[in-house]
């Protein structure tokens, strides 16, 4: 338990030297925070480039040769688990909670910087034995990204006997690393803020990303659970979750375990997952909205609230994915239940949200263009979820196109829509240059538009029964020829909406190296990451003085006030002292 | 309920009324290491419970037989798990007293105390897998029955978890070593106590749970609604 960290001193004394030290194995939480984005925005241009390919064979099937069955179950299953876990887990916590939070709570850096650093190497090492299921015998597993024992790891699942077992232990490795970067993102949330940074006084960004760890905290060793006894049942033979069965006319040796077993363990885990990933998106546009608006975030309480309670409820929910597997009614009675309460502190945040716009004064920066974006998207999954938790509408909307479209309209494209709006509010602090705005704008219209092009059509398919994880619809005859047109219009939609984010890269790989020098603390804003003495902060972060906070970190256009933000290390002054109770509306 | 309080301050007042500036006791290790364990704890205790969890559900299930109650079973007499639960307990009563000692700057008492409590934890995993090595002996194998796996596999994350402690542990004693500093090893190797007793205190479950007889397992298990 013994560790270096904080080191209270000004950054000249241990400033790394060599480019090793302060770029390969940097325990900065910066430079950690760049490699764990960098990694994961590459493993998520996989995902996104396999997407691509299930695409064409829904759009035009009979036409690719190389996409056969198995491998489109494959694409699926990689697309769908590199997205969640090794994508937006590892780019929303490992990324951004590792540069904003030691910045935003004003502390030197984590408080394990050692852990730290391992903490992203383990995380490489996860990507890498995952990528490796590419190509051994059989290839990746084609489970699906739930991995359903028992046909997981039966012959006839694609990637059922080296695939799985890499898919398991990466997902174990990747379980090592997050907690290693979970104890310090809390550690640091409960122990490392300066002088005068009341847990009340973080910034939204920070409570998400702390609740979010927490959730991730206690929900991840149910993952960590299954995949252990699920590679004990592959490799020993055990029969914790294999039941008594005949493979391809040959009895096994499982002796008769549950394969429910499983999937209760998998959603304890799943759901909160859908949240782990929700929370810090919550806090992060949060921050953006107000600050593009210049104005505070309404509620401020309320939202802290939502963020804990939601995390609360995130854990009694979890079988709402399972109603088609069977269960009492009164269990479907409960889980349906919950499943509708969260949708009240749900609901407040999307109220508060639009209420921060609301005669604000709104800058369309794309920042803010990505923000409201993920307002619409993010109501739009939401609303169908409503839908969805509901037992009798569940059963035969479950495993149709309908699920497909709700989920990726709330946790793939909303996370991913706050993702860009917080890459691009952030880049000038991380890069010191400016981005073009131009071309971040064209970015967000085609991803904006081509988000609705690809998933609106969904939820129709779905109706029309079109069920999901189909390589070819085959003899399902009560399905219409149009269906088929509109698989091949969202195909071209969801092509062009992946070739758009080519825009995205050039625009940041161009900014980087030749983008305008940015002016210090752009868009005005009041929170901490901004007040470093260097843009982009150097190590330590602080100069020889830590900050001293006086303040909520949203004062925005606060009356009687030359600026239109006060900083949050700003000190109180009479001036804003005699207009009313500290100046604020 | 301090996290009400916290919850219900108004951030928008200034200094006083927020909390002020005073609230604030300087970036401290020593607390952030406590936290940190406190997490460490609870991750550990989840990871248990889960398991737990299942074996109960699973108990429901007829391929399952549990490893004590009728007179054949290994576990029905649980004379040698108790024995390796005393190597675990002078485990932690060593980790106490090195603590003890070094709390007090004898260095001796310090470094007998750590050295036994190491010897103790080693020589409980050794005697762990000796029970392995018996079970299977005795035709009790891994895949035989689905009490025997949770078995293997509740021992064997249990010691995991023993060694991953060792580790740091040895860490924490050659950091002092080379500082050469008694009074900086308290406080780390108060936290590594804490994690040992924890750690014990799982075991003593485990034992209670893997010696217990069908009825009392279906007992459990229809309490949890299995
Ligand atoms: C342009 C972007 C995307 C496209 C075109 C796309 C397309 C698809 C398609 C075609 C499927 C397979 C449906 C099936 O056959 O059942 C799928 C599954 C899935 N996608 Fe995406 N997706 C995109 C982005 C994302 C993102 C950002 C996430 C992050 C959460 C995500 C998560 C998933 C998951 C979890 C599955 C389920 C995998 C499974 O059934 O095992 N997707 N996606
Ligand atoms: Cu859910």
């Amino acid at each position: 338990m013994q560790h270096v960290a904080i080191a209270d001193q000004p950054d000249e004394l241990h400033d790394p030297q060599s480019f090793i030290a302060k770029y390969v194995w940097s325990q900065d939480h910066k430079v950690i925070a760049i490699q764990y984005g960098g990694t994961a925005i590459f493993v998520g241009l996989i995902a996104l480039v396999l997407s691509g390919l299930m695409r064409l064979q829904l759009g035009f099937p009979d036409t690719f040769d190389f996409i056969d069955p198995s491998s489109y179950l494959q694409f699926v299953t990689m697309h769908g688990m590199i997205m969640v876990i090794y994508l937006l887990t590892a780019l929303l916590l490992g990324g951004f909670g590792n540069y904003l939070i030691p910045l935003m709570v004003g502390a030197r850096d984590m408080v394990f910087p050692f852990m730290n650093m391992l903490s992203y190497w383990v995380y490489l090492l996860s990507v890498l034995i995952l990528l490796a299921s590419f190509f051994v015998p059989g290839g990746p597993t084609g489970a699906g990204w739930t991995l359903y024992p028992p046909q997981a790891i039966l012959e006839g699942t694609p990637g059922y006997d080296w695939g799985i077992l890499l898919m398991l232990v990466s997902l174990a490795v990747f379980i090592v690393a997050f907690t290693m970067g979970g104890l310090n993102y809390v550690t640091t949330v409960l122990q490392a803020r300066c002088r005068g940074m009341t847990l009340m006084r973080m910034p939204l960004t920070i409570w998400g990303i702390f609740t979010a760890t927490v959730l991730g905290i206690l929900a991840f060793p149910a993952l960590l659970v299954s995949a252990i006894m699920m590679i004990l049942d592959k490799t020993l033979g055990t029969s914790f979750f294999m039941p008594v069965l005949v493979s391809l006319g040959e009895s096994l040796e499982y002796t008769g375990g549950s394969p429910i077993l499983f999937q209760h363990l998998f959603w304890f885990f799943g759901h909160p997952e859908v949240y782990i990933v929700a929370l810090p998106a919550f806090g992060m546009v949060s921050d953006v909205l107000s600050v593009h608006a210049r104005k505070n975030i309404f509620g401020y309480r309320m939202m802290v609230w939502a963020i804990v309670a939601i995390g609360g409820l995130s854990f009694i929910v979890w079988a709402h994915h399972m109603y088609v597997s069977g269960m009492h009614p009164a269990f479907g009675f409960f889980f349906a239940t919950t499943t509708l309460i969260i949708a009240v502190p749900t609901a407040i945040k999307v109220y508060n949200w639009v209420l921060t716009l609301w005669r604000g004064n709104i800058h369309l920066t794309v920042p803010m263009l990505f923000a409201i974006g993920f307002i619409f998207t993010f109501t739009h999954g939401g609303l169908t979820g409503l839908f969805l938790g509901n037992v009798t509408i569940d059963l035969p909307l479950s495993d149709t196109y309908f699920v497909v479209a709700h989920f990726h309209m709330v946790m793939g494209v909303s996370p991913i829509m706050v993702l860009f709006a917080a890459i691009y509010h952030w880049f000038p602090l991380m890069s010191g240059k400016m981005f073009n705005e131009t071309l971040g704008k064209w970015h967000f219209w085609c991803t904006f538009l081509g988000t609705y092009a690809i998933y609106l059509p969904m939820h129709y398919l779905g109706f029309l029964g079109v069920p999901r994880r189909y390589f070819a619809m085959g003899t399902t005859n009560f399905i219409p020829e149009s269906a088929q047109t509109l698989n091949a219009q969202i195909t071209i939609a969801a092509l062009l909406v992946g070739l758009s984010q080519l825009i995205f890269l050039y625009n940041i790989l161009w900014s980087l190296r030749y983008g305008e020098k940015s002016k210090k603390n752009p868009w005005g804003a009041a929170s901490l990451e901004w007040q470093t003495p260097d843009q982009p902060p150097r190590h330590g972060n602080w100069g020889p003085e830590l900050p001293e906070v006086h303040r909520w970190a949203y004062d925005y256009s606060v009356p009687g006030v030359k600026e239109d933000f006060i900083p949050q290390n700003h000190p109180v002054t009479a001036e804003e002292r005699t207009d009313g109770e500290g100046g604020h509306a | 309920m301090k996290l009400l309080k916290v919850l219900g301050t108004k951030p928008w007042l200034h200094d006083t009324e927020a909390g002020g500036v005073a609230a604030y006791a300087g970036p401290d290790n020593e607390a952030a290491a406590r936290i940190a364990l406190r997490f460490v704890l609870a991750i550990v205790g989840v990871l248990f419970f889960l398991f737990i969890i299942t074996f109960l559900s699973r108990s429901q299930y007829p391929d399952f037989e549990a490893l004590a109650g009728a007179p054949w079973q290994p576990f029905t007499d649980p004379t040698r798990l108790w024995f390796n639960t005393s190597l675990l307990f002078m485990a932690s009563v060593a980790m106490q007293w090195g603590l003890g000692g070094t709390r007090q700057g004898k260095l001796n008492v310090a470094v007998t105390g750590i050295s036994a409590a190491v010897f103790f934890t080693l020589m409980f995993i050794v005697a762990q897998m000796d029970l392995w090595l018996h079970l299977q002996s005795m035709g009790y194998y891994i895949t035989s029955n689905p009490a025997n796996s949770y078995f293997y596999v509740l021992t064997a994350i249990h010691a995991l978890h023993l060694i991953g402690g060792l580790v740091i542990l040895s860490n924490v004693v050659f950091r002092v070593w080379y500082d050469n500093k008694l009074e900086s090893l308290a406080a780390p190797l108060q936290l590594c106590t804490t994690y040992w007793h924890f750690l014990f205190g799982v075991w003593l479950v485990l034992f209670a749970l893997l010696s217990s007889r069908p009825e009392t397992i279906n007992a459990l298990a229809a309490m949890c609604g299995f």
